[in-house]
């Protein structure tokens, strides 16, 4: 009992990162139907900048809560102005182009970020990993019988703020004018351009957006398993894609809801099944989903017009 | 959504005189091969670079099919190919002691290995008509993940099977393969995909590709041709595992992962959508890239540190060229068309469609 | 015309590999022989394929990929062998240089990097890989071409069975898992052992398999297997499934990119026994990653850093001065494989390809910094391993055992 009381701790910790990447892939697939493969990457380097932060506050000053602030403040810029310059240069000339040329860029822009990371060449950090420095003291808050169940401080901190991002997100898209716009957009940009919305401002804010939360959510990442490498944000990065495809790509409340299932998916797996079959059972459980409810759990599938 | 230009019309007629349209381009292709067999004979550094261009032609050239043709989104190509390559590999492994007593020992070989061959195409055409079943469903990138999905699904099969060598890989696959053997079925899919696009079947596909809706009112199949390609294209891409299998000393699951996958969507994508030339200029290009940039570097001597860190350099600066190439020509090399159609003017050029 | 862009670069591309197949001299026709039309010596002393006065060496590395971090630890130990033996003079009088291709981490592509080294770069000797699929691939060329080559540190059986010119300088895996089966049995007196082993890996997995049958040979009792891949960081699940079997210690044959954030989230959820594993648990990077939780674990390796040999010392300052970290085991096996290398060009009657494969054959009680090297009629070192303990921040000797 308290063995499945843990496994589902562990899960639904995996699955609060799948969903903190998951929401931004799924915003920037909103208002631009594209898939940012290099969303991953961009996390990436977002924990980098994080871990340089890190470094340069030195002991002291990184663990206290403006450090903590200053940490994901620097990073979350940092990945904002690199999405806003990927945008710019890589996307928004291939707006009107068929959708497969600006994800062959996507894919141009997640090797030259990835395989860059890994030279050890000036300020790059070159391949081998490092660990993250603890910017938050690791507290146990609750633990039952003889360590049998432990939740941790950042376990609950992340659930959170999962849940406040997906809440934040919702309110946004649905209630404020920048939301509306940004359906707007989704829905015909051209046609949201004659009604007087800025497109390319509100397309650029998405994507500064998607990508703070990019690196918010890889900072967590690190936190939470401590190591920090050029290749983290491949896999991770795939399995949020699959997470926001579970949930209904496109659809906010999905895409936490479909990482949190894919979390546990995986974790139940690996504690009850066999742990070499783990990639597969998430990968064939997202057929399965797609095969039952083909947009996703949320997601509906758009009747077409003739 | 988005709508493209107005297509060119797929042509009809072919460069070649339509008495000889049947078993010409054969009776082309085998001289010429072998006369390539024999230039190559000697350097195996060029045999083995143009084995793996050969291959990444097939692959781009099939994709092509589903990708371009039909328009439907796959990136799990390089699971049909692992699956091509290790149902062939262990098959000509367990055959390796075996001849055909009635042929000589090289002939034998030859026989068996396309045997090997056949089988591993159509294990992967299968597993073709199992993906390409959920299209009836899916659209879009729904079915891109579903792709991406049993790609990642086979890498884990064969991670897991001691019969396919689990992460060591599979390796003592006799290596049958040969230019002669790999160029001989570049230009059967070649074909192939020609004849798709020339024939009626063919502007079904394109139908399907920029309109579904309209060509299922139209009275096209949908579903039997969407199928159908998805089978088509994953039974070369298992062709292609199983060429590639017989000429690497050893296959293993770390190179038919999502990124290999991705590989031949860039190169039918840079190629332009729909193009078979496109895709093999494409795929040519971006076999040779890398050496290309090994071979500068290479002129930049062998002292000091960045001479020796500079072939690490190739991955990044390839990730960018595919950004800037892609800015330069959003709708790849040849667009939508042809490698004739693009060229010079000398070359008569032919009807160019609506545009 | 815009259209002529994308022919050109095409062309470019065609006009780069065409240049490839002209600076390679005709072979004289019979393939396969390409060691032999090497190693004729044109002047005594033999000569260099790629310019009078140098030697050229070829080396194939994951320098990008899942497995960088070790192939660039190799290439470091191999450069730094390179340089101290040019400042000594070089090799028969001759400066020695290399040629360093990256495999991307796939076999396919060390196979291609392999071949353009022996046909187009005309090295006389070739330096491996870590991972053993990929070393696998290039001794598969190596051997046909008849170029010698030495793999640093692929542990598995069958690299060098692909034949006589394939040699390595480290101990194989069936040997580094019994090591541990029996410290663990033996000196730590460990009844119930789990295992967790990257999936991703062969060597992690003929390690786990060794260990297991060892093991239990000797009468312990192996609790479960659970595995990882290479890259994941979340161990948790399987952390916590070992964790029911409540065993004495847990196995970890991987490397120390995972290693460090295994231990640390196996303290997380508990567990509380020592951890062991094998020599790819050696570098700095250990106690980084894994902090105060990798403290007091095992693991096999092939030499203590604490080795008073001056020899060992130097190695580790020198390296310290060029790379600004402490050299890990598979530096000091590409350090060692390309002294070893040296050594026997330098005892070679001359540069053809069964000469110095002769010269390397004959390798004996050579002193590595990673050991004392002696090469068997199998092609494989023979040497004895230490188990080390992890302490804060360094390693402590603990045992040594002998094949």
């Amino acid at each position: 009992m308290a063995q499945l009381l843990q496994h589902l701790i562990n899960g639904l910790a995996a699955g609060t990162i799948y969903a903190l990447v998951a929401l931004g892939y799924t915003m920037v697939y909103g208002v631009l139907k594209l898939i940012n493969f290099a969303h991953g990457d961009v996390m990436m380097v977002g924990v980098y900048m994080g871990y340089a932060t890190a470094f340069v506050l030195g002991r002291e000053a990184r663990s206290s809560l403006l450090g903590v602030a200053l940490i994901f403040a620097v990073a979350m810029l940092g990945c904002a102005l690199l999405g806003f310059l990927i945008e710019r240069f890589a996307y928004r000339p291939l707006r009107e182009k068929p959708r497969l040329t600006a994800l062959i860029t996507a894919i141009g822009i997640s090797f030259a970020l990835s395989y860059g990371f890994q030279l050890d060449i000036g300020f790059l950090p070159g391949a081998s990993p490092r660990a993250f420095p603890e910017v938050i003291e690791p507290t146990e808050w609750l633990i039952i019988g003889d360590r049998d169940v432990v939740v941790w401080n950042w376990q609950v901190i992340s659930f959170l703020i999962a849940v406040a991002l997906m809440v934040g997100l919702q309110y946004l898209v649905f209630r404020t004018r920048f939301g509306r716009a940004m359906r707007a957009v989704s829905w015909d940009h051209r046609v949201a351009a004659l009604m007087g919305i800025p497109t390319d401002r509100v397309i650029a804010l998405t994507f500064m957006l998607g990508s703070a939360l990019a690196a918010g959510a890889g900072l967590l990442y690190a936190i939470k398993d401590t190591s920090v490498s050029p290749l983290m944000g491949l896999y991770v990065g795939l399995k949020a894609f699959v997470a926001a495809v579970i949930g209904g790509i496109g659809h906010v409340p999905g895409a936490v809801v479909g990482a949190l299932v894919l979390g546990l998916v995986e974790e139940f797996v690996v504690g009850y099944a066999a742990s070499t079959w783990r990639d597969a059972v998430a990968f064939g459980f997202l057929i399965l989903v797609l095969l039952v409810k083909p947009g996703g759990l949320f997601g509906r599938v758009a009747a077409e017009k003739v | 959504m988005m709508e493209t230009p107005a297509l060119p019309v797929p042509e009809a007629r072919s460069p070649i005189p339509a008495s000889l349209r049947g078993i010409f381009p054969v009776l082309v292709a085998l001289p010429v091969l072998a006369l390539f067999q024999w230039l190559l004979s000697e350097s195996p550094f060029a045999v083995y670079l143009l084995s793996v261009m050969g291959v990444n032609i097939i692959l781009a050239v099939s994709l092509n099919i589903v990708n371009g043709m039909t328009g439907q989104f796959s990136i799990g190509h390089a699971g049909f190919m692992a699956v091509g390559a290790y149902i062939s590999g262990v098959l000509s492994l367990n055959l390796k002691e075996v001849a055909l007593s009635f042929l000589p020992v090289a002939a034998s070989d030859q026989v068996l290995f396309t045997v090997a061959l056949l089988v591993g195409g159509l294990a992967a055409a299968a597993c073709g008509f199992l993906v390409g079943l959920p299209s009836l469903r899916l659209r879009g990138d729904y079915l891109a993940i579903v792709t991406l999905g049993f790609g990642e699904i086979i890498r884990v099969v064969v991670q897991n099977t001691d019969a396919f060598g689990r992460a060591l890989g599979l390796s003592g696959i006799p290596q049958y393969s040969s230019p002669y053997m790999v160029y001989f079925w570049v230009f059967l899919v070649v074909l192939v995909a020609r004849r798709i696009a020339g024939s009626s079947h063919g502007r079904s596909l394109w139908a399907i590709r920029e309109d579904e809706v309209a060509a299922e009112a139209m009275g096209v199949d949908t579903t039997g041709y969407k199928v159908r390609s998805f089978v088509i294209s994953s039974f070369f891409a298992g062709i292609a595992g199983g060429l590639f299998a017989h000429f690497v000393p050893i296959i293993n699951p770390g190179s038919f992962t999502f990124v290999k996958s991705m590989e031949i969507v860039v190169m039918v994508v840079l190629g332009g959508l729909g193009s078979t030339t496109g895709a093999i200029v494409a795929a040519i290009f971006l076999t040779l890239l890398p050496e290309g940039l090994r071979s500068l570097f290479n002129a930049l001597g062998t002292e000091g540190t960045l001479a020796q860190k500079v072939d690490q350099i190739r991955m990044p600066i390839y990730g960018l060229m595919l950004v800037a190439l892609m800015l330069s020509r959003p709708q790849g090399l040849f667009g939508m068309r042809e490698i004739w159609d693009v060229l010079p003017r000398w070359i008569p050029r032919r009807r160019r469609g609506l545009s | 015309m815009r259209r002529l862009a994308p022919m050109l670069l095409a062309a470019l591309a065609f006009l780069a590999a065409a240049c490839e197949k002209k600076t390679q001299p005709a072979p004289s026709g019979e393939g396969g022989t390409q060691a032999t039309q090497q190693g004729k010596p044109a002047t005594p002393g033999g000569e260099a394929p790629a310019g009078a006065d140098v030697i050229l060496l070829g080396q194939v590395g994951a320098l990008t990929g899942g497995q960088a971090t070790f192939g660039i630890s190799t290439r470091n130990g191999i450069e730094m062998a390179i340089k101290e033996a040019n400042a000594a003079g070089g090799v028969k009088g001759k400066k020695l240089a290399i040629r360093v291709y990256d495999n991307q981490s796939k076999p396919e592509e060390a196979a291609q990097a392999t071949t353009r080294l022996i046909t187009q770069d005309k090295v006389v000797l070739i330096l491996g890989d870590v991972a053993s699929s990929n070393s696998l691939a290039m001794a598969e060329k190596a051997q046909a071409a008849g170029v010698p080559m030495i793999t640093p540190s692929s542990t598995n059986t069958t690299v060098t069975q692909k034949g006589d010119y394939i040699f390595r300088v480290c101990f194989i895996d069936p040997f580094q898992g019994y090591v541990m089966a029996k410290f663990a049995r033996e000196d730590l007196k460990l009844n119930k052992v789990a295992v967790l082993q990257d999936n991703k890996s062969a060597y992690s997995i003929d390690l786990s398999d060794v260990f297991t049958r060892k093991f239990t040979e000797m009468g312990g009792k192996v609790t479960t297997t659970e595995s990882y891949s290479q890259g994941d960081t979340d161990y948790r699940a399987q952390l916590t499934a070992i964790r029911k079997t409540q065993p004495d210690g847990i196995y970890v044959p991987g490397y120390y990119s995972e290693v460090g954030v295994i231990a640390r989230q196996a303290r997380e959820v508990g567990l509380k026994v020592p951890l062991m594993g094998g020599d790819g648990w050696d570098s700095e990077k250990l106690f980084e990653l894994g902090g105060s939780a990798i403290q007091g674990s095992y693991f096999s390796n092939h030499y203590s850093p604490d080795n008073p040999d001056p020899r060992v010392q130097k190695f580790i300052a020198d390296y310290k001065a060029a790379y600004g970290s402490v050299p890990d085991a598979l530096a000091a096996l590409g350090y060692d494989a390309a002294r070893v290398a040296l050594a026997a060009l330098e005892r070679a009657k001359d540069l053809s390809g069964p000469s110095v494969r002769d010269a390397i054959a004959q390798t004996k009680d050579f002193p590595g910094v990673a050991g004392t090297i002696t090469l068997d009629d199998k092609r494989n070192a023979v040497k004895s391993a230490v188990v080390l303990k992890v302490g804060d921040g360094k390693t402590e000797y603990v045992t040594t055992v002998n094949p």
